[in-house]
């Protein structure tokens, strides 16, 4: 029986959406430069969320776009291919500040697909890279800018984002082992 | 989502699952087909053969295009230009390419059974890009795809196929798809092109146009397949067209939604009329466009879970 922990239950979870869409105002003074890009599944849920937020402290809306990653990922042939989501990115990302935006990070290996796919879209100004969960276990030379909440885990174990917006009953973010 | 074949050789054997799963990935693929950038790395690094024993355009063109867009190295290889002139076994010509690294093989062939026949002999990832009058997967999953885009859904609607049915891989594969689909599939065409037979496979066969389209939602015309008969199959081409071509006034008769497709070459003025050709009821361009789309999306899928199974979550 694999056995789970909620590690963040609904409010914990808007808490820590709170506290990156400050920390991505602190660190972006002009919120007309700033778009968010979710990377589906998780992540582009999230995005929204924080767009809502951070339109609510620049007083302006902010666009949110959704990047799909998987024809871009590096171990296609090492796994079954995984589902693929429609790219939506309704506006010019060239000259602009891009956050990237994540429910968990792990090896890194999706975030590096992220910036390959977003190339085909125009030349950000900078990428920055915004995730819920961080667990550590990085495959590649890659940091988030803003973080949630850091989870020390064992490699064998799995993360899992429960959404309302994807049909959970409620939000939150379970641990579990194998 | 369910996809863990290494190959795609008939629709006969997928499950439902399986085919929306195509169907779902390749609308993905559409959306990269928009974009100012329409190349994608799926298949960086890795080599295609089309294999095309038996001559072939636009199947050819449109997987030659996927496979470019999927950033793949390709090989193409037709009949004429080959050793298989010189006598060499398609088994032999097969293998030969294999033992060049190719990682896939796209294979369209005159002889039914071809492609599964290459499954077995090679360690390839085999397409089916037409075996003789067997099966041509893609064409049913690029109609599949066509329909549910342009009707919302696939259960429950009248889709009527019409013409060269007994000659057409075409049409068995289309059977196969829409009836697992949960669409009705009406046949009809000359008695010796559409035998009662059909019946088997879930269908319901007449042999009056007027009956055949009336409460059709699609009409999918099939070319008369000169190539594939060994006498005349009915009179002339002139009494077929008088009989089963879908002109102006048999298009009244039908629901005024009702949407036209054919897998072309069109032979206008012979199975459908110029004119309805290009007319808004005509789905033709459209199942070209989304050809490019679900090889796309075949390609990236038997790709997949060819190495160790690993499951790199997040």
């Amino acid at each position: 029986m694999p056995e789970s922990t909620v590690i963040l239950d609904a409010l914990a979870i808007q808490r820590a959406l709170a506290r990156i869409a400050h920390e991505i105002a602190e660190r972006n003074a002009v919120g007309t430069d700033v778009v968010l890009i979710g990377i589906p599944t998780g992540g582009d849920h999230l995005a929204q969320r924080l767009s809502k937020i951070l339109s609510g402290i620049w007083n302006q809306p902010v666009p949110v776009g959704i990047l799909d990653v998987s024809m871009h990922r590096d171990d296609l042939d090492q796994r079954i291919a995984p589902k693929v989501f429609p790219t939506v990115i309704p506006f010019d990302v060239t000259g602009k500040t891009v956050v990237l935006v994540d429910d968990v990070l792990f090896s890194g290996r999706t975030t590096r697909a992220a910036m390959d796919a977003l190339n085909d879209f125009g030349r950000p100004k900078r990428i920055q890279l915004a995730v819920l969960i961080d667990r550590g276990h990085r495959e590649l030379p890659i940091k988030a800018d803003f973080v949630g909440k850091n989870v020390p885990t064992a490699l064998e174990e799995k993360i899992s984002l429960l959404l309302v917006e994807s049909g959970a009953s409620r939000d939150e973010v379970v641990l579990k082992k194998k | 989502m369910s996809w863990n074949r290494k190959h795609l050789l008939d629709i006969e054997s997928l499950t439902v699952d399986e085919i929306t799963t195509v169907l779902d990935t390749a609308r993905a693929f559409k959306v990269v087909g928009e974009r100012a950038i329409k190349k994608v790395p799926a298949l960086r690094g890795k080599t295609v053969v089309n294999l095309f024993i038996e001559p072939s355009t636009r199947t050819r063109i449109s997987f030659e295009l996927a496979e470019q867009r999927l950033s793949a190295d390709i090989i193409n290889f037709t009949a004429e230009a080959s050793s298989l002139k010189k006598g060499e076994t398609l088994k032999d010509t097969a293998r030969n390419l294999e033992a060049l690294n190719a990682d896939f093989i796209v294979m369209r062939h005159s002889a039914s059974g071809a492609a599964h026949f290459l499954s077995r002999v090679l360690n390839a990832s085999v397409v089916n890009a037409g075996d003789g009058a067997h099966e041509h997967p893609t064409q049913a999953l690029l109609d599949a795809f066509t329909i549910r885009e342009r009707k919302g859904k696939i259960a429950g609607l009248n889709v009527t196929i019409l013409g060269d049915i007994l000659y057409s891989r075409v049409a068995r594969s289309d059977i196969w798809a829409l009836t697992k689909l949960g669409a009705r599939v009406t046949l009809c065409g000359p008695s010796t092109l559409v035998p009662k037979t059909f019946e088997q496979m879930g269908c319901r066969v007449v042999h009056n146009m007027d009956e055949a389209i009336r409460d059709a939602d699609i009409i999918n015309l099939l070319r008369i397949q000169h190539e594939r008969q060994r006498k005349t199959m009915f009179p002339s081409i002139n009494e077929y067209t008088q009989l089963f071509g879908l002109n102006k006034a048999r298009l009244a008769k039908t629901k005024p939604d009702a949407l036209i497709m054919h897998p072309g070459p069109v032979n206008r003025g012979v199975e459908i009329d110029s004119e309805i050709a290009d007319s808004v009821h005509s789905l033709i361009l459209e199942q070209v466009t989304n050809g490019l789309a679900v090889r796309m999306a075949v390609l990236y899928l038997v790709n997949g879970g060819k190495g160790p199974q690993e499951l790199t979550g997040n």
